[in-house]
């Protein structure tokens, strides 16, 4: 069972507490009327599906309740960082060299 | 005395002697005897029957490793009790303890499955996928009752499993797996600091090899005292926990690692309420790993017959148990170690036969201890068959020289003990997916890069001989307590008469015979022979993995504890390549195989989900209610009269219903209070439906869509204020939309001044249906008037009602004039009696969850999940009526344009009735348009609601067809599973009451 760190609670807690919420960075379009077909195809069903870091949501849901996202290697499934909805993606060598 | 016993030996209980049986036969044992330990004691090696070819097969490890020696075991109080598959190295007996061998019939000394062992070449490797392949029609009349009863270890249990099974966490500092010597320094040394540690080892008692080398001394001391003395010194210390009976069965993300403690395995009498095993979920800042190693067989023909087993083994027997495997042992070795327990068992009063060696030179030092002892000795020799079927009587050996096997001779025995070299046991290690490296002198994996905070010592990295054990444990502890923050004394051990030594590994014995004709097992539990191994490679398989799976090395619940090693040193040599560039098969958890019981913990019968009652469900059990669950809720599903089955409760509740007044617990229903200077604008945009001109106190049915356009979840919707609706959504789907909900909200609109609160506990809701529902209501209602001219179909209000503070609504789900009280749930039941006692002037029905669904069906009202699959639009549910068009946008707006939303022939809802009114539909039943077709039948829907409508006297139901509005009153036909099929007619899907008119009681 993984840790993960709420960046709401600013705890490390179990995984028991948090839900999956899919890939992050997705902005739901402004006005989706706009969007051609395979806009919005892409919108709706086209993900990354990373081979290593992975942006992804993830939600206290039995504790906060905050959504937040996270950076996740898919490969070694480890948290890199965790970061509040509507912050910008961390870039990894930021992230690398303040460890 | 038994004949194996030695006087002076062991540590078993001699005071305490032990009756258990095995097939029915009574041995004798003593306290601390393992099943093995007391049969071997008894002179039986044989001990159960092999998987595949039913060879006769002796125990060959003293340890949780074991192959062979699995046993079915009847514990205390018999019934649901039994369990196969128990390694009769780790039970421990205790009196009354039943026991039985394994696959084999009528008797384990005599077993006609073994015509299976003559029948080898139809079982060669690769054999599930190639024997059974052709003529197909042998499949039902030959292969599969054949695989059927070849198939499976041991029997399964018929009976439930009553015992219980606890489950904690821990957390600490250092959790160290094993306690050998390196273990215990390392326990001592990271205690001594101060650390929390847990020391946890899956035997009855700690020591490891120290158990098996009374005859080493640490720091002066005899090991067993030496043992004591740390036992107690680290008992002493208030932040050490020692766990026996406890195996570490898996190693997870961020130092979480399983530990399956067995309580009362071990108890003839089990303290009343014990679990039987408790599942630590342990979360250790450091952890160390000092498994040991675990010691390799000997590949070569007849390497399985009982009476040979591990060296290592034998040694633990005599010096652990006090008992002898044979008196007349031969060794056969690669290693050093073996040739101590060669003397060891000449010191106890075997007459070791000889030590065969297969490597060309040994230390001078052990040649003279084994001159001194009068044991004959070959070295460069090979072993090459054996006699004796259900017990060896000889080793046939031969010398090689220069690459080339001699001539055979046979060495007469009863037992051959065995030592191929020592795997370091790095499964744990291999769970955290850390990379293994190959040590090309050694021929082991050795620990690598680690992915965890973890050490490993000992035996595990490859280190032999005691002090080398203690100095790397206190290392680890060191490093350990390092890693924590803090410092760690080194203590430095003393250690006289180490067995050190050093050894070879090998692929197959070289042999003089035909190698195509050896039956050299390398797994003895999947009985897989050298040659499967070398056909699997011939064959094409390059990969450790493919070998593994065509042969099914490693394969068996042992996870090829044994055989990994040996396999693929045979593999790497088919392949001409080294054993790193073949590979290694992943360890997976659990280390060893672990009850469904553990895992499942207290999560079982009752306490398997929690049970969801409304305030309302003691009532409703006190009047004889049948329950029926829904998501987590346990719900009111009928009221049966005495004699009355479900269909005539059903037929009574909807006729009382609609002919004067039902009454219905609709608690369960999804609530949420959307509220804030926004709430309009947010429901706007979740919500199919237009929200801006609801009227404060009016209600709207609402509908809300996924982003791809598909129904998810509806309910009535009440406008409580201009800032607050009182929202209800479906019983499965309330934490759901509340989910869906905040996601938009946060992450989405977070602008937006909203706040959403689940109420669904918050409120009992009381459904009153039917022409009389206003009547019995009335009396109780304060503060409004529930005229049909002031409080319309669809209105909400804040009243009392029975002196309850109340939101009240007059909705209906089954087109009678209706209401639904929502009171606080604490008054929930109270309320539910005063109407029930007003009732009574009207005939007042409970009704439960199966007549709410045939009165909506009648009216053709939807419900989620049922009619709809999640791939239902508003259209297609024939509700697009609900749907706001002038809207901007809603959550699924823009995917109602999406091209296969629009596409013609999509599946609609319609209503169906059957030709045969008293015929009523099985719901899920596929429907065609022409039955008389050839199969496979085209199928154009599926029916999804089905019922007996009373109050038609006839059967209705929904379904959803392709093209289904184009086909209204066309006659479509459900097959059913006797052969023929139902015409029925498509019709609309409200059935009862159209015009609305019943809505409309004054
Ligand atoms: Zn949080």
């Amino acid at each position: 069972m993984l840790l993960i760190h709420c960046p709401y609670c600013d705890d490390t807690l179990p995984e028991l507490e948090f839900a999956y919420a899919g890939e992050a960075h997705i902005d739901r379009p402004a006005d989706p009327s706009k969007l051609t077909d395979e806009e919005w195809r892409d919108f709706l069903f086209i993900r990354t599906n990373v081979k290593g870091v992975h942006a992804e949501r993830w939600r206290h849901i039995n504790g906060c309740g905050r959504f937040f996202n996270a950076l996740r290697d898919t490969v070694s499934d480890r948290f890199l960082t965790t970061y509040k909805a509507g912050e910008a993606r961390p870039d990894m060598q930021t992230l690398e060299a303040a460890e | 005395m038994t004949e194996y016993r030695v006087e002076g030996r062991g540590r078993v209980n001699r005071a305490k002697p032990v009756k258990f049986t095995f097939d029915d036969k009574t041995y004798e044992g003593f306290e601390g005897d393992t099943v093995a330990s007391a049969l071997l004691a008894n002179g039986e090696h044989l001990m159960g029957r092999s998987f595949k070819y039913h060879r006769p097969r002796g125990v060959v490890t003293a340890s949780s490793e074991e192959p062979n020696a699995l046993i079915g075991t009847t514990r205390g109080g018999g019934k649901g009790r039994f369990e196969p598959n128990t390694r009769a190295t780790m039970q421990e007996i205790y009196a009354g303890l039943k026991t039985e061998s394994q696959n084999k019939w009528p008797s384990l000394k005599f077993d006609l499955g073994a015509i299976n062992d003559r029948l080898y070449m139809l079982f060669s490797a690769g054999f599930y996928y190639k024997t059974f392949m052709w003529p197909r029609s042998f499949w039902d009349s030959v292969y599969e009752p054949f695989i059927r009863k070849a198939a499976g270890l041991g029997k399964a249990p018929t009976e439930v499993d009553p015992d219980h099974y606890a489950s904690r966490y821990l957390h600490c500092d250092v959790l160290v797996v094993g306690s050998g010597p390196s273990g215990i320094a390392a326990a001592l040394t990271a205690g001594r600091a101060g650390s929390k540690v847990v020391l946890v080892d899956e035997n009855s008692e700690m020591g490891g090899t120290l158990l098996s080398e009374p005859s080493v001394s640490i720091d002066g001391q005899p090991a067993w005292e030496w043992l004591e003395g740390a036992m107690a010194e680290l008992d002493r210390m208030p932040n050490v926990t020692r766990m026996t009976r406890t195996t570490a069965m898996g190693y997870y993300h961020q130092n979480m690692i399983g530990l399956v403690q067995k309580l009362t395995d071990h108890m003839a009498d089990v303290p009343e309420g014990a679990p039987r095993e408790r599942m630590w979920r342990v979360r250790a800042k450091e952890v160390v790993l000092a498994q040991g190693a675990i010691e390799r067989p000997m590949v070569f023909d007849g390497n399985d017959t009982p009476g040979i087993m591990m060296a290592g083994a034998a040694q633990t027997f005599l010096n652990r148990f006090g008992v002898l495997v044979g008196k007349k042992p031969v060794v056969l070795t690669s290693h050093d170690s073996a040739w101590y327990s060669a003397f060891d068992m000449a010191d106890a009063g075997a007459k070791v036969v000889a030590i065969v060696d297969t490597r060309e030179t040994v230390s001078q030092a052990l040649l003279d201890e084994a001159n001194a002892r009068g044991i004959k000795t070959y070295l460069s020799y090979t072993a090459t068959g054996t006699k004796g079927r259900l017990r060896v009587s000889a080793l046939r050996v031969n010398p090689v020289r220069n690459g080339k096997v001699g001539s055979a001779h046979l060495l007469f025995c009863d037992a051959v003990l065995v030592c191929g070299g020592w795997t370091p046991s790095l499964h744990l290690f291999s769970h955290t997916k850390g990379s293994l490296h190959w040590d090309e002198e050694a021929k082991v994996y050795l620990p690598g890069h680690k992915t965890e905070d973890v050490h490993i010592a000992g035996a595990g990295r490859g280190l032999w001989g005691i002090a080398a054990a203690l100095e790397d444990g206190t290392k680890a502890g060191t490093d350990a307590v390092k890693s924590l923050g803090g410092n760690a004394g080194v203590a430095t051990y003393e250690v006289a008469d180490d067995r050190t030594g050093t050894g070879i590994t090998q692929k197959e014995l070289p042999t003089d015979r035909s190698a195509g004709k050896a039956k050299a097992f390398v797994d003895f539990q999947n009985d897989v022979t050298a040659k499967d191994i070398r056909l699997a490679v011939r064959e094409g398989m390059k990969s450790i993995e493919h070998v593994k799976r065509y042969t099914t090395n490693g394969m068996a619940t042992d996870q090829g504890k044994l055989s990994n090693m040996n396999g693929l040193t045979i593999a790497s040599d088919a392949l001409g390549k080294e054993a790193p560039q073949v590979g290694l098969t992943t360890f997976r958890p659990p280390y060893t195989p672990t009850t469904f019981g553990a895992f499942a913990g207290y999560h079982k019968g009752k306490h398997f989900e929690v049970t969801r009652k409304t305030p309302i469900d003691s009532w409703a059990e006190e009047h004889g209610a049948e329950f029926e669950p829904v998501a987590l809720w346990r719900r009111a599903w009928y009221f049966p009269m005495a004699g009355e089955d479900m269909h005539k409760a059903v037929a009574r509740e909807c006729k009382a219903t609609r002919e004067s007044l039902g009454i219905f617990d609709a608690s369960t229903l999804g609530k949420i209070e959307v509220s804030g200077p926004d709430a309009t604008e947010f429901m706007n945009r979740m919500y199919t439906n237009p929200w801006t001109k609801l009227g404060v106190g009016r209600a709207r049915y609402g509908l809300l869509l996924g982003e791809e356009g598909f129904i998810r979840d509806d309910g009535v919707i009440g406008r409580m204020r201009d800032d607050l609706f009182h929202v209800t959504t479906t019983t499965g789907g309330a934490a759901r939309v509340l989910n869906m909900m905040e996601d938009y909200l946060q992450t989405e609109w977070p602008d937006l001044k909203v706040w959403l609160t689940s109420t669904t506990e918050e409120w009992a809701t009381i459904a009153l249906n039917g022409p009389n529902a206003r009547k019995v209501l009335a009396p109780f209602v304060e503060g409004i008037d529930i005229s049909d001219e002031a409080f319309p179909h669809m209105s909400v209000r804040e009243c009392t009602v029975a002196g309850f503070p109340s939101r009240l609504f007059r909705i209906s789900f089954t087109g009678e004039l209706g209401f639904e009280i929502n009171v606080p749930a604490r008054h929930g039941k109270e309320l539910w009696e005063k109407l029930w006692a007003e009732g009574q002037k009207y005939d007042i029905c409970p009704y439960g969850t199966e007549t709410m669904h045939v009165l909506r069906a009648e009216k053709g009202f939807i419900i989620v999940g049922q009619d709809t699959d999640g791939t239902v639009t508003p259209q297609d549910a024939g509700i697009g009526w609900a749907i706001g068009k002038k809207k901007p946008d809603f959550v699924g707006k823009r995917s109602l344009d999406r091209p296969d939303i629009v596409a013609p022939n999509r599946k609609q809802l319609v209503g169906l009735l059957t030709e045969d009114p008293k015929t009523v539909l099985t719901e899920g039943a596929q429907i065609v348009a022409d039955p008389k077709q050839a199969k496979p039948m085209k199928m154009i829907g599926h029916v999804t609601s089905s019922y007996w409508s009373e109050s038609l006297g006839r059967s209705i139901a929904m379904a959803v067809v392709e093209g289904g509005f184009d086909r209204m009153d066309d006659t479509l036909h459900i097959p059913t599973e006797n052969g023929d099929a139902v015409p029925a007619k498509v019709t609309s899907t409200v059935f009862y009451d159209p015009a609305g008119d019943r809505l409309k009681v004054e």
